[in-house]
């Protein structure tokens, strides 16, 4: 507990630097802060109170988005999706202590080979935008799972959509 | 004799695993164009192993597709003197097999049989077939072998093995089992993935990848000792392995530098050399027999297709142009042509290609269905299907004719590849 309350001073304190700049969109809305005040220690609700939380814990804010979707046998982050990899990419650019690890997922379709491949590729291209945006290589890792790990296992669209997918999964 | 006694050695020492004997049913759908009727006359001796060694020989000959089985009518002789030919001539068959088994006092098993020839009264074999305690279907499966060379003149593959991974939920198992996909044994069960497994060419060691250390490793396992040795670990992915024909040479697909390309390195990882410089997606390479090419998939030229490369290196050739996407290549063992996975219009079809006329033909009707590979005779081809909800193992002829489904007892079977001669 003692090593949790730590970190999450120490996050609240980059977080609230962060806060400075202009550019950061992330604010820490009141429930949030209040639940994370009422379970951490006096010392730790005190800077709480006074600065954001960390904006990845943030469930209505952008970093709350952890999945980006492609069409079929597409690699490229899409329009849609790149707000978000933007926004992590800063948020690691100003939190140099947060790794993240992006997993590549396919739909079943194509072989498991190339599925692999694509996956890895989805990965890779996330990986490469963090980079671009801010974050450095020490803070990043890249996998695929192809079509090895599913999420949804129908045969059509609704699963597939849901399975083309790279997740930004960051280290506890 | 000889060699026959060491390759059942072999499949003995392979197994101490856990041996799950599954309740497989199989069902075939078509017939070959011309059925040579035979009769099997369950073996004198033991009664029980008699009645095992039939039910194993009758079901390996009716899934080739290529026999038809001509009941014995309540005729049973198991010595030649006791056949009376015109018997036999009036049902319509042409060969006749009889025999006697025993199990010795150590358990060993020891069959003695002939294959008459109806028509012409006379023997085609005479020959004693034995193996260890408990290994009463490889008896079957090499006098079935015997029977199937001697009236077809193309070598039998009902001796050889498969391996598969079985998907069960979050387990995963990496399997191999007699031709048939009876006697699995466990080579590895796990909670992360397993893809790809490629047998060496002697048969002894599986190379495959395993998702156990995080991300996808290429590992190689001996299956007489089960000792494993991570070969590929690198950044990203490390997948694909193909063996060379002459087992001296591993390729696998690497991110280490970038986008998957294809690499050589020997069995054990040393030696590691990049072949393709695509920028691509290279994968799925497999030598062609004589080990001068290999076959692999790539989307280069905007879908995944098939391709064909010098191992020396050189300009690849583009070999898929059919609407859709091609995975998955496997050469035929006489080098002639190859069989590959072709997605199209939202249908996996098993397809087949002739590299002289270009000529592609689809083997199957389309669905669910991936991952070709050739029985070492080239006659069968080994892929991946679904029926009922579940992933099986299917086999078709490679004139398309006859089909087999394989229902393993549960889960997914995916990832299928046929095993060598041992």
């Amino acid at each position: 507990m003692k090593k949790l309350v730590i970190s999450i001073v120490l996050v609240n304190l980059l977080a609230a630097c962060a806060s400075q700049k202009p550019h950061e969109t992330a604010v820490a809305p009141a429930a949030p802060a209040a639940s994370a005040a009422a379970t951490a220690p006096a010392t730790a609700s005190a800077v709480a109170a006074k600065t954001a939380v960390d904006p990845l814990n943030d469930p209505t804010g952008i970093l709350a988005g952890r999945s980006v979707y492609y069409p079929f046998d597409v690699a490229a982050v899409q329009d849609a999706d790149k707000p978000l990899v933007q926004a992590h990419a800063e948020y690691l650019g100003k939190n140099a202590a947060r790794n993240v690890r992006l997993e590549g997922n396919c739909d079943e379709r194509g072989s498991n080979e190339y599925n692999l491949a694509l996956g890895q590729r989805r990965a890779d291209g996330v990986m490469k935008m963090l980079e671009l945006g801010g974050a450095k290589a020490g803070q990043l890792d890249s996998v695929s799972y192809g079509e090895e790990k599913p999420k949804a296992i129908g045969h059509e669209e609704s699963s597939w959509s849901q399975n083309r997918r790279t997740d930004l999964n960051y280290a506890k | 004799m000889q060699k026959i006694l060491l390759a059942v050695l072999g499949v003995l020492m392979l197994v101490h695993t856990s041996m799950a004997r599954a309740a497989l049913s199989i069902e075939i759908i078509g017939a070959g164009e011309h059925q040579i009727p035979v009769s099997i006359v369950p073996f004198g001796g033991d009664e029980k192993l008699g009645l095992a060694i039939n039910e194993v020989v009758t079901g390996d000959l009716l899934r080739s597709g290529l026999f038809r089985l001509v009941d014995p009518a309540g005729k049973s002789p198991h010595e030649a003197a006791e056949v009376h030919y015109p018997d036999w001539q009036v049902r319509g068959t042409e060969a006749l097999a009889i025999g006697t088994v025993s199990a010795q006092a150590d358990g060993r098993i020891v069959a003695r049989f002939r294959l008459l020839d109806v028509v012409k009264q006379a023997e085609l074999i005479g020959q004693a077939v034995s193996a260890g305690d408990g290994q009463i279907r490889a008896v079957g499966h090499r006098i079935a072998d015997l029977i199937y060379e001697k009236l077809t003149g193309n070598q039998g593959v009902f001796s050889t093995r498969i391996a598969y991974v079985n998907r069960q939920g979050k387990m995963f198992s990496l399997i191999v089992a007699d031709s048939d996909g009876y006697n699995e044994q466990i080579v590895l069960k796990q909670n992360e993935p397993i893809m790809s497994p490629s047998w060496s060419p002697d048969g002894s060691h599986l190379a495959y990848v395993s998702f156990e250390t995080g991300h996808a490793a290429v590992f190689v396992q001996s299956l007489y000792t089960h000792q494993r040795k991570v070969v590929a670990n690198f950044r990203g992915s490390n997948s694909a392995p193909a063996w060379s024909p002459d087992g001296k040479q591993l390729a696998v697909v690497l991110t280490r530098d970038g986008s998957s390309q294809i690499y050589l390195m020997r069995p054990d990882g040393s030696d590691i050399r990049r072949i393709t410089f695509s920028g691509a997606i290279d994968t799925e390479p497999n030598f062609s027999p004589d080990g001068q090419y290999f076959l692999f998939t790539s989307d280069r030229g905007g879908s995944a297709q098939v391709y064909r490369m010098p191992v020396a290196g050189g300009a690849a050739q583009r070999l898929t142009f059919a609407a859709g996407s091609s995975y998955s290549p496997r050469h035929s063992p006489d080098g002639k042509s190859f069989v590959f996975t072709h997605l199209s219009g939202g249908r996996f079809y098993i397809s087949m290609q002739d590299f002289q006329t270009g000529q592609m033909e689809a083997l199957t009707e389309g669905g669910w269905e991936k991952k070709p590979s050739f029985a070492p005779n080239g006659r069968l081809i080994l892929f991946a299907s679904e029926a009922r909800g579940r992933g099986i193992l299917a086999t078709v002829s490679s004139d398309g004719r006859v089909k087999q489904h394989m229902f393993t007892q549960s889960g997914d079977a995916r990832e299928p590849v046929w095993g060598p001669h041992l």
